[in-house]
């Protein structure tokens, strides 16, 4: 059973990661098919470093966000001086983590599924009169759609479990930036082991559920 | 039809392709062994492909000329091409396969409207039929089907008997035939069996390793026991 103040942090939790998830998918869709289907200078460089949250420790991708978003950093005096939007430690500084670290698992998985998609086709379309555009809405996007969604839903589950980025950005905050990792360590912090194990096994369902979706629209892609 | 290939040249891995030809139609031919350049020719003509030098000229409009900087796109150009694989698109009906490049038909003869094409070509049993279940001629002859109903003004076949067996190819030749008068549409007949040519063309062009060898009319290539007027290599 799910306890009455689990529901806060399932909730913005879950709307964190949906929200990271749909912030990233026009420009993960747009990076993936540009590096699957086309040669451009610098395109290896951006490739690294698209891959670099993957590899390099949470919290020093943590620690350039709270550079660049911090309001001395570039990005977030113009945000906090121009638009007067705040980021850090705020729920929008726990999205943005999410984004940042889930991010590659989409376009990694997205550039794969539209390499898989036969050029062949796109090119009879675009002689059948077809626009680029309509060849990309019609032929390429329908065709690449079970990997597209698959990786959502990889990066859906890792934003569900993000952690190292989000503590430095968005910190703890009970009720406003507290997500269920966040809560999780708080409470082994506060020796309350049995309340940590209840909201683990949540987190275990919650992501259990998004991997399987993904690897199911992973198996099942046309061939 | 007058397509004019005016020193079209394009390094391949193994040759380089290089012709000069004026094609009248209606019909014409490529005729020429496995991995001639015919294909690369067609994808050259349908936009597909950039030559790296010389001019594609199709009924007075300049379609390539690297020279110039002039490159139409493939899908300004209203050159249909249907590959030796059909390339129908796997996740639409046959229907929504057919009317894929149809949109900008409103102004064509009503002869190229979706029941007068399906009539032609014999597919109205198979319209609402799945793309996986068809057979490979009648994947053909829909592919045939959606590249007439887009109203091009030229038509390049690429072997599209290539993979059939005999007799699923006498069956389709005769559909093939009434393309010609049924629509009207000039075509480009990409093919290595002389004896398809023959029933389909009025003129041929022999290409080998990239090189036009022959070009005139098929009643001065072929003759009439079916033996060529010429040999490749």
């Amino acid at each position: 059973m799910i306890d009455h103040g689990d529901w806060p942090i399932i909730v913005l939790t879950l709307r964190a990661a949906a929200l990271s998830t749909l912030f990233i998918l026009p420009p993960g869709i747009a990076l993936a098919w540009l590096l699957a289907r086309r040669d451009w200078p610098g395109k290896s460089i951006v490739e690294t470093a698209v891959a670099l949250p993957l590899v390099i420790p949470p919290v020093a991708t943590g620690l350039i966000l709270l550079r660049l978003f911090g309001r001395h950093g570039p990005l977030g005096a113009f945000l906090t001086g121009t638009l007067g939007i705040e980021i850090i430690f705020t729920p929008r500084a726990v999205v943005l983590a999410a984004a940042v670290m889930s991010f590659p698992l989409l376009v990694r998985t997205a550039r794969v599924a539209f390499a898989e998609v036969p050029s062949r086709l796109e090119q009879i379309a675009l002689t059948l009169g077809a626009s680029p555009w309509r060849v990309f809405a019609t032929i390429t996007l329908p065709l690449a759609r079970r990997g597209i969604l698959a990786g959502a839903l990889l990066a859906f589950a890792r934003a569900l479990g993000e952690f190292g980025a989000t503590i430095l950005i968005a910190g703890n905050i009970p009720g406003h930036t507290s997500t269920i990792a966040l809560a999780i360590y708080s409470l082994i912090q506060l020796g309350r082991d049995a309340a940590a194990l209840h909201l683990l096994a949540i987190s275990l369902g919650i992501a259990f559920l998004a991997v399987w979706a993904s690897e199911f629209f992973i198996r099942s892609r046309r061939p | 039809m007058i397509l004019e290939l005016r020193d079209i040249r394009l390094p391949l891995p193994d040759f380089t392709l290089g012709l000069s030809a004026t094609l009248p139609g209606p019909v014409t031919g490529i005729f020429g062994p496995s991995g001639a350049g015919k294909t690369t020719l067609l994808e050259i003509i349908a936009g597909l492909r950039r030559p790296a030098s010389g001019t594609v000229t199709f009924a007075t409009r300049l379609l390539d000329n690297p020279a110039r900087r002039i490159y139409i796109p493939a899908h300004r150009r209203a050159i249909g091409y249907v590959p030796q694989d059909a390339a129908l698109f796997p996740h639409l009906s046959v229907r929504a396969n057919l009317l894929y490049g149809a949109r900008r038909s409103s102004s064509s003869p009503t002869t190229l409207t979706l029941p007068a094409v399906t009539g032609t070509l014999d597919l109205h049993p198979l319209l609402d039929h799945p793309i996986h279940a068809l057979s490979g001629g009648e994947k053909q002859r829909i592919a045939i089907a959606r590249a007439i109903l887009a109203s091009p003004a030229l038509l390049l076949l690429d072997e599209p008997l290539a993979s059939l067996d005999r007799a699923l190819k006498d069956r389709i030749l005769p559909y093939l035939q009434r393309l010609r008068t049924a629509f009207g549409i000039p075509i480009l007949y990409v093919s290595h069996h002389l004896d398809e040519i023959a029933v389909l063309c009025d003129h041929l062009l022999v290409l080998d390793r990239g090189q036009c060898t022959h070009i005139g009319p098929v009643s001065q290539l072929i003759t009439p026991i079916d033996r060529p007027a010429f040999a490749l290599r």
